[in-house]
């Protein structure tokens, strides 16, 4: 260790224990040796502790090392599962085989991971991440992600036969498998409502509504691909949906944002008035703010757009207004196989307040994944169907009505067919004479 | 035989389908007595959220940054750290941060210097260079042309200072990805693999391995067709459409995409998932060719930092790295960080031809 010796070298990230429980002998590790100095804690420093508890980790460590040596992978997948499930776990098994056509890394030539599906929030007690530690540590290498990019808790490393015991032992104290495969996934929620001011929706709630819903979608997948539900609390979208999730929940307001002039003005006496004419003001997307001579803040309630930015800057003067409510958007996803997506708007404002609005927002998930599931081609995630069929033609299919929130702008070409322009804008009249009739 | 199989499924466990747990019963008490009733936040400190509730009662939060792969002595160590000097509440950000949640500001330098004697930097706050989010690398993903948590640990040594300041124009938001589906996702900087060679085809074994139609219609440029090579059915790949994306390679194996020497590194710019100020923003690609270089990939790192270094110096307060480039421009990006500007970096993709300058809006 390059760095000052630890005050408690016991507990201390660095610590590798004299008793050694494994029996089988530690292959060298040269290149990964490299990785256990530097300030920031070292997982090949991990994988050697839990070297030193079971042989599984000897050999991983010895599958490891012959990566970096090699700059090559060596798992393969396979069909693993519980009882009763047809998803849930990715297997792996070592593609090193010697020339007597054994495993090369026998103790790790099974090294399955469990996704689990964690609280929403990622709320956790010490107590129960000692038991979830406890538990794979029984059945398992030990080893555990916080979390997967999908959002699943990632119990790394299990044998065929254990993953099924480890998987009874938590789903009896309320753990259950997420997704793996062509299937509703795990979903994954902001802190949210529980610690930030920003949010404007329940998130747990949100959350568990839609994909306890689809548990069934979850477990036995027979989807054309994967399906994901994020929910960010408002427009700064920590959950990253919009980009990462075929259906994103997004917190947002209709009405004016909160404005407490009298913080404006202590916010300007400490930053100064430069700094928020460049930082606020300036930086307003649709010019939106306008500070007056008496260092008040004017907002332009019908052009700002809920970008999140100087609620950001200024946290104890602006706020989210009181009439909250969520936008919904479908579709994104990562590059396979057209490139990446963003999310797109199919819904711009609903209320989620209601048991009638929570049953409308399950509704509106349930047609998407029917219509998916029927219209949609095999790896195909829903975004892609979209781009396919078009925006107009998705919507038709899942009931819902044509909005100009779903467009930067209307179309450029004329290179399209308006046999029924007319009765289109009556639909839209008549929706607008219904509004205002209430 | 029938009733032999029915025996089986009765010692059978049949699972308990009970889907995402409920949050409430791990949160904080200060979290479920003022949910959705919060007033506003501050930050006392880099590495320390205060948020206050309208009924006066104010929580504070220290995050502290892990190795993500945790193992039960890591798990036991900062327990008992967050039991002794904590409340015994804890939530992970999306970045494998740990968030531990206190009721009293007394609490924070304590445990702070526990978690800091044990080895774990506090940080990843406000501007800082956060977590970088990462996916399985060797250690477990089946189709992984690079490491990933290797490559997390080797940057995130050299960020370390970044990481528990808070120093920089705005939040910095690094992903990494050792495939080029990218699960790491979008990254004010993203380091992704880059193949540059067309598969090497085992036809001995695509027969009976792969489904050959579901490999034909995964390719995105439709280079791949059914052959029969060597007496046998196969896949050929028309090597000049190939765009060398590794699509074919998970659900047909024997296409082997991945090499010690032709899969490369690539780095992207500008990506940013908020919907603050700009909308959503894709990372955009300013250097390939860098090698896959373990255990520490110090050409990678250095551009990472080249590009950090400059951004730090030139952007605006407020500024994303995505929304530095879009005021300063491409062309001063690349005088700025020094990086080659080639016709690669010319996107020919579906739909791309908005991505050309189509004006005269030129800086000199």
């Amino acid at each position: 260790m390059a760095q000052n010796q630890p005050k408690n070298p016991e507990k201390h990230s660095t610590f590798i224990p004299k008793e050694k429980k494994s029996t089988k002998p530690f292959h060298k590790t040269p290149m990964l040796d490299q990785l256990e100095s530097g300030p920031w804690p070292s997982f090949v420093t991990g994988l050697k502790r839990l070297a030193h508890d079971n042989n599984m980790m000897v050999d991983l460590l010895g599958q490891l090392e012959h990566s970096y040596t090699t700059r090559k992978g060596y798992w393969k997948g396979g069909t693993v599962s519980v009882f009763g499930y047809g998803g849930g776990i990715i297997p792996r098994f070592t593609e090193l085989m010697g020339s007597d056509g054994k495993a090369m890394f026998p103790e790790a030539k099974e090294f399955h991971t469990l996704r689990v599906q964690p609280p929403a929030g990622n709320h956790y007690t010490t107590k129960m991440l000692r038991q979830l530690s406890d538990s794979w540590k029984k059945w398992g290498s030990g080893l555990i992600a916080f979390h997967g990019q999908t959002g699943n808790i990632m119990f790394i490393g299990s044998t065929s036969e254990n993953t099924q015991h480890f998987f009874d032992e938590i789903n009896e104290y309320g753990f259950d498998l997420g997704g793996a495969g062509p299937c509703v996934r795990t979903a994954m929620s902001c802190v949210g409502a529980a610690r930030c001011e920003q949010s404007c929706a329940n998130e747990q709630k949100i959350h568990r509504t839609l994909v306890n819903n689809f548990i069934d979608d979850m477990h036995r997948p027979a989807l054309p691909y994967k399906f994901k539900f994020k929910v960010s609390g408002c427009p700064n979208d920590c959950m990253n949906s919009i980009q990462r999730a075929d259906f994103a929940v997004i917190g947002t307001w209709r009405d004016d944002m909160k404005v407490d002039q009298k913080e404006i003005k202590a916010f300007i006496k400490a930053k100064s008035r430069k700094y928020v004419i460049d930082n606020v003001v300036n930086r307003c997307p649709t010019k939106a703010l306008s500070l007056n001579d008496d260092d008040t803040l004017d907002v332009d309630n019908r052009n700002c757009v809920r970008c999140m930015h100087c609620i950001n800057v200024m946290t104890k003067a602006l706020k989210p207004g009181n009439d909250k409510g969520i936008t919904l958007l479908m579709g994104g996803k990562r590059t396979l196989k057209i490139g990446d997506t963003f999310g797109t708007v199919i819904v711009p404002f609903m209320k989620l307040e209601t048991d009638a609005d929570y049953e409308r927002i399950r509704e509106i998930a349930a047609n998407s994944i029917d219509f998916w599931a029927e219209n949609g081609l095999e790896h195909e995630r829903c975004g892609e169907m979209i781009e396919r069929i078009g925006l107009a033609n998705f919507l038709e299919g899942i009931g819902l009505e044509v909005d100009p929130n779903m467009i930067n702008h209307p179309r450029t070409s004329s290179y399209v067919r308006l046999d029924e322009w007319d009765q289109e804008a009556e639909k839209w009249n008549q929706r607008k004479h219904q509004a205002a009739a209430g | 035989m029938a009733q032999q199989q029915v025996v089986e499924k009765k010692a059978m466990r049949t699972p308990i389908e009970s889907g995402c747990p409920d949050g409430f019963q791990y949160m904080h008490p200060l979290m479920i007595k003022n949910y959705g009733n919060w007033k506003y936040h501050d930050r006392p400190r880099p590495g320390v959220l205060h948020h206050v509730a309208y009924s006066g009662d104010e929580i504070w939060t220290v995050r502290v940054g892990t190795q993500r792969q945790l193992g039960p002595y890591e798990i036991n160590l900062l327990c008992d750290i967050i039991d002794k000097y904590g409340e015994g509440y804890v939530r992970f950000t999306i970045r494998s941060n740990m968030e531990i949640s206190l009721s009293s500001a007394d609490k924070i330098e304590p445990l702070i210097q526990a978690f800091n004697d044990a080895g774990y930097p506090v940080g990843g706050t406000g501007n800082s260079v956060t977590m970088i989010s990462h996916t399985q690398g060797w250690l477990h993903c089946d189709i992984p042309g690079t490491d990933a948590a290797g490559v997390v640990k080797a940057l995130m040594d050299d960020l370390h200072e970044e990481f528990i300041k808070e120093d920089m124009p705005n939040r910095v938001h690094i992903t990494t990805s050792c495939c080029q589906i990218n699960c790491g996702g979008q990254g004010d900087i993203a380091i992704n693999v880059q193949h540059t060679k067309p598969p090497k085809i085992n036809h001995d074994l695509v027969a009976n391995v792969c489904e050959r139609p579901s490999v034909v219609a995964r390719c995105p440029v439709a280079a791949i067709r059914p052959a029969m090579v060597n007496g046998k059915p196969s896949l050929e790949v028309d090597e000049k459409k190939c765009i060398c994306c590794g699509a074919c390679f998970p659900p047909c194996p024997p296409m082997q995409i991945n090499d010690p020497e032709h899969s490369k590194l690539a780095i992207w710019v500008g990506g940013k998932n908020s919907n603050a100020r700009s909308k959503p923003m894709f990372h955009k690609l300013v250097a390939a060719g860098i090698p896959n270089n373990p255990p520490r990939w110090p050409e990678a790192g250095a551009i990472v930092k080249k590009i950090l270094k400059v951004y730090k110096q030139d952007a605006k307060d407020w500024e994303r790295v995505g929304d530095w480039v879009e005021r300063i421009g491409w062309p001063r990006f690349f005088e700025l960080t020094e990086l080659p500007f080639t016709k690669f970096h010319i996107d020919n993709w579906r739909g791309s031809r908005h991505m050309l300058n189509q004006s005269a809006h030129i800086r000199f």
